[in-house]
C-alpha cells in the first residue's frame, strides 16, 4: 500500500467513524428527549425521501450551502479565519432585494444584475476584515464576526425603513419584481436555476484552485505564507484577493437564494448559511468538486430535522447540534492518527524488506 | 444631543455602565488567562450560552440558587473540558473547535428549552432564581458614589474582584508564572519540566469558571430568565477586549469598560428617534473600531522598535 492509498483509507474510515458517532448521538438525544422516539427517528432519517417535494427540499437546501462553503474553502485555503461568509451572504440577499424592487429591467437581464450586485456587496463586506488584517494585522476572526452582526442589523434596518410591505403584520419587504426571479426547473419542487449556477461555480472553483496561477499561489500561501513570500508571491495580496472572491461568491449565493426561493425578503435575522458552510467545506476536504455532495448531506440533515420537528416532539435545532459535533470531529487532526502512522510505517518496512530481498537475490 | 450628554454624565448611566460591563468583563478575564497560556478560546460565546441555560435549569429543578450556580458552573466546565480535549489532545484548530462549540450551544440550548418548556423563545414559564443585589453598608450612603457602586448584582462584585484575583494569579503564584511561560514559549517551558498540556488544561478550565459566571449573569442577573441566543456576541466582544487589553487584568478591565460604554450608549440613545437597528449596531461597530485603533498603535510601536 502506498501513502496515497493509506491516506484515502484512513480518511474514509475517519469520515465513517464521524458519521457513526453523529448517528449514535442523534439516537441518544432523540431517545432521551422524545416521548415517541421511533416516530421521530423515522421522520428524521426516512422522512426526507418520502416525496419528490421533500427530495426537492434537500436539493434546494444544498444550493445556498454550496455557495457559502466555496467561500469558506477559499478563505480557509488562504490560511485566513474570516467568518465573513455569513455576512456576505446576507448582504448579498439584501442588495438583490433592493435591486430587484427598485430597478425595472427585462427578464433575463434583471436577475443577472441582481446577482452581480449581490456579489459586489458581498465582496465589499468581506473586504473590511481582509483589509484591516492586511494593513494593521487586526484579527480577522473577531472583526468578521462583528461585521456579521453589523450586516444583520443594517439589512433589517433597510427592509424595515425603506422596502417594507406596510400591509403585512410581520416584517416582509415589498414584492420582488417578477422579471428578477429565477425560473423553477422541476415541477412540484422549488428547484431553481440557481442550482445550476452553484454547480458551475463548484467546477469553476476547482479549476481556479487547482489549475490557475492564482490558485497555485493561494495554496502555497495557505500552506506557508513565509515560504510564499520568499519565492516571490505577494502573499498579503493573495490573502485579500481570496477573501474578496469568497465574499463575492457568498454574496451571489445570497442573491440566488432570495431570487430562487422567495418572492419577498422575509428574514428577520441572519440565516446562518455562512456558519453551516464551514461544516460543508470541512466535509468536502478542500475539494470543490465534493462540495455538492457534502452540501446535500448537510441539507439532508437540515431537511430531516425540519420534518421531524413538524411530525414529532423534537425540535429542528437538532441539525445544529449534529453540525457542531461533526465540525468538532473533522477538525480533530489527531483522530485515527496513530493508525495512519502505523500503516505508513508498516508499508515502509515492507518496501524495505522487499528491496533487501531483491538485493539479496541479485547478489 | 444635550439630552444624551446629560444622560451620560448622570449617576444612572455610570451605574448601568457597570451593569453592562459585567458579562463582557468576566469572559474577557477568562480569555486573558487562555491567551496568556497561548490558547485562543473562540468557544466563549457558546460556553456562556450553555451556562446561562444550565444555571436557569439547575435553579428551576434543584429549587435553589445554589443548585443553579452549581449547574451553571458544571455546564461551563464540561463545555470547556470538551474544548480542551479536542484542542489539546486531538489537535483540532482552536478556531474551528470554538466555532463547533458555539454552533452546538446555539442548537442545544434551544432544543433543551423546547423539550422542557415547549417554547423556543424564553424560559419565562420556569421558576427562576437570580443572584441577589448587594447594598454595601457605609458606601451606599455616600451621595454620588453610593448610587454608582452600591446595589449591584452579586456577580458584578465577583467580576470586579476577579480583576484582582487574575492579577494575583498571573504575577504572584507559581501557576501564573507557568501559564505565562507556556504562552510565551511552550518549548522552553517544556524543557524546564513544565507540563504544557496540563497547564493549558488548567487555564481553559479557569477561563470556563469565569465565562460560566458571565453566562449565568445574563440569565440570572441581567435578565431574570433565559432567552434564545441571549449572549448576542458578548463572548466575541470579550475576546476583542482581552486582545486589546493585551491580556493584562487592568488592560482587560479598561477595554471591557470601553466596549461596554457603547453597549450602555445604545440603551441611552433609544431616547433619540433613531432607527433601533442603527443603535443596536453600535457595540459591534465600536468593537471593530477599537480593535483597529489598538492594532494601528501596536503596528506603529513595532515599526519604531524595528527602526
Amino acid at each position: 500500500m502506498n501513502n496515497r492509498k493509506i491516506n484515502l483509507l484512513v480518511d474514509s474510515m475517519k469520515l465513517l467513524l464521524i458519521l457513526l458517532i453523529a448517528l449514535v448521538l442523534v439516537a441518544t438525544i432523540i431517545f432521551s428527549v422524545s416521548k415517541e422516539p421511533a416516530n421521530a427517528l423515522y421522520n428524521f432519517f426516512i422522512g426526507p425521501f418520502l416525496s419528490p417535494r421533500r427530495i426537492g427540499n434537500i436539493l434546494e437546501g444544498a444550493f445556498p450551502l454550496m455557495f457559502t462553503s466555496l467561500a469558506v474553502m477559499l478563505i480557509f485555503g488562504a490560511g485566513q479565519f474570516s467568518m465573513i461568509a455569513e455576512g456576505s451572504f446576507f448582504i448579498g440577499s439584501t442588495a438583490a432585494m433592493a435591486l430587484s424592487i427598485s430597478l425595472g429591467l427585462p427578464a433575463v437581464l434583471h436577475p443577472i444584475v441582481c446577482i452581480l450586485g449581490g456579489g459586489a456587496a458581498g465582496a465589499l463586506v468581506a473586504a473590511v476584515p481582509a483589509l484591516l488584517k492586511r494593513k494593521w494585522q487586526v484579527s480577522e476572526v473577531v472583526t468578521s464576526i462583528m461585521m456579521n452582526y453589523v450586516v444583520q442589523f443594517f439589512a433589517i434596518y433597510l427592509v424595515t425603513y425603506h422596502y417594507r410591505e406596510m400591509s403585512s403584520s410581520s416584517l416582509a419587504s415589498l414584492k420582488l419584481a417578477d422579471t428578477s426571479l429565477l425560473p423553477k426547473l422541476v415541477h412540484g419542487t422549488n428547484i431553481h436555476l440557481g442550482g445550476v449556477l452553484a454547480i458551475l461555480l463548484c467546477v469553476f472553483c476547482w479549476f481556479f484552485i487547482y489549475r490557475s496561477k492564482f490558485g497555485f499561489q493561494l495554496r502555497v500561501t495557505g500552506c506557508n505564507p513565509r515560504f510564499a513570500h520568499y519565492v516571490g508571491i505577494r502573499e498579503s495580496g493573495v490573502m485579500v484577493g481570496a477573501q474578496l472572491i469568497a465574499g463575492c461568491i457568498a454574496g451571489m449565493g445570497g442573491s440566488v437564494e432570495l431570487l430562487g426561493m422567495y418572492n419577498r425578503f422575509k428574514w428577520t435575522a441572519s440565516p446562518g448559511y455562512g456558519w453551516t458552510g464551514i461544516v460543508v467545506a470541512l466535509l468536502a476536504k478542500d475539494n470543490p468538486l465534493m462540495v455538492p455532495l457534502s452540501a446535500c448531506f448537510i441539507a439532508y440533515i437540515n431537511t430531516g430535522a425540519n420534518i421531524m420537528a413538524m411530525n414529532s416532539d423534537v425540535s429542528s435545532e437538532m441539525a445544529q447540534i449534529i453540525q457542531g459535533v461533526i465540525m468538532l470531529l473533522i477538525a480533530s487532526g489527531a483522530l485515527l492518527h496513530r493508525w495512519r502512522q502505523k500503516l505508513v510505517v508498516e508499508a515502509a518496512q515492507k518496501e524495505q524488506a522487499q528491496a533487501a530481498a531483491a538485493e539479496a537475490a541479485r547478489a | 444631543m444635550s439630552i444624551i450628554l446629560k444622560n451620560i454624565f448622570s449617576t444612572e448611566f455610570v451605574y448601568m455602565w457597570i451593569r453592562v460591563v459585567t458579562p463582557i468583563l468576566l469572559p474577557a478575564l477568562g480569555a486573558s488567562i487562555c491567551n496568556q497560556a497561548g490558547v485562543v478560546n473562540l468557544g466563549l460565546e457558546g460556553i456562556m450560552l450553555l451556562s446561562a441555560l444550565g444555571g436557569v435549569l439547575g435553579g428551576a429543578f434543584g429549587g435553589s440558587l445554589l443548585a443553579g450556580l452549581a449547574a451553571g458552573l458544571g455546564t461551563a466546565l464540561l463545555a470547556s473540558l470538551i474544548f480542551a480535549y479536542f484542542h489539546l489532545n486531538l489537535q483540532a484548530d482552536a478556531v474551528l473547535c470554538g466555532t463547533a462549540i458555539n454552533t452546538f450551544a446555539s442548537g442545544a440550548t434551544v432544543l433543551m428549552l423546547f423539550t422542557i418548556t415547549g417554547e423556543k423563545g424564553t424560559s419565562s414559564s420556569l421558576k427562576s432564581f437570580s443572584f441577589p443585589t448587594v447594598n454595601i453598608p457605609i458606601i451606599e450612603d455616600i451621595p454620588v458614589v453610593g448610587k454608582i457602586l452600591s446595589g449591584h448584582n452579586l456577580i458584578t462584585y465577583v467580576a470586579l474582584l476577579a480583576i484582582f484575583l487574575v492579577w494575583f494569579l498571573f504575577y504572584k503564584t507559581p501557576l501564573g508564572l507557568r501559564i505565562r511561560s507556556v504562552g510565551e514559549n511552550p518549548d522552553a517551558a517544556s524543557s524546564v519540566g513544565i507540563h504544557v498540556r496540563r497547564v493549558r488544561y488548567i487555564a481553559i478550565l479557569l477561563c470556563g469558571v469565569l465565562t460560566g459566571l458571565g453566562g449565568m449573569y445574563m440569565s440570572m442577573g441581567y435578565l431574570g430568565m433565559f432567552t434564545r441566543d441571549m449572549v448576542a456576541g458578548r463572548g466575541f466582544i470579550a475576546l476583542a477586549a482581552a486582545a486589546m487589553g493585551q491580556s493584562t487584568p487592568l488592560g482587560v478591565f479598561l477595554s471591557s469598560m470601553l466596549f461596554a460604554f457603547f453597549d450602555g450608549m445604545s440603551n441611552t440613545l433609544q431616547l433619540l428617534a433613531l432607527p433601533s437597528q442603527i443603535i443596536e449596531m453600535l457595540p459591534y461597530l465600536a468593537t471593530i473600531l477599537g480593535l483597529t485603533l489598538y492594532s494601528i498603535r501596536r503596528s506603529r510601536r513595532q515599526r519604531t522598535l524595528a527602526a
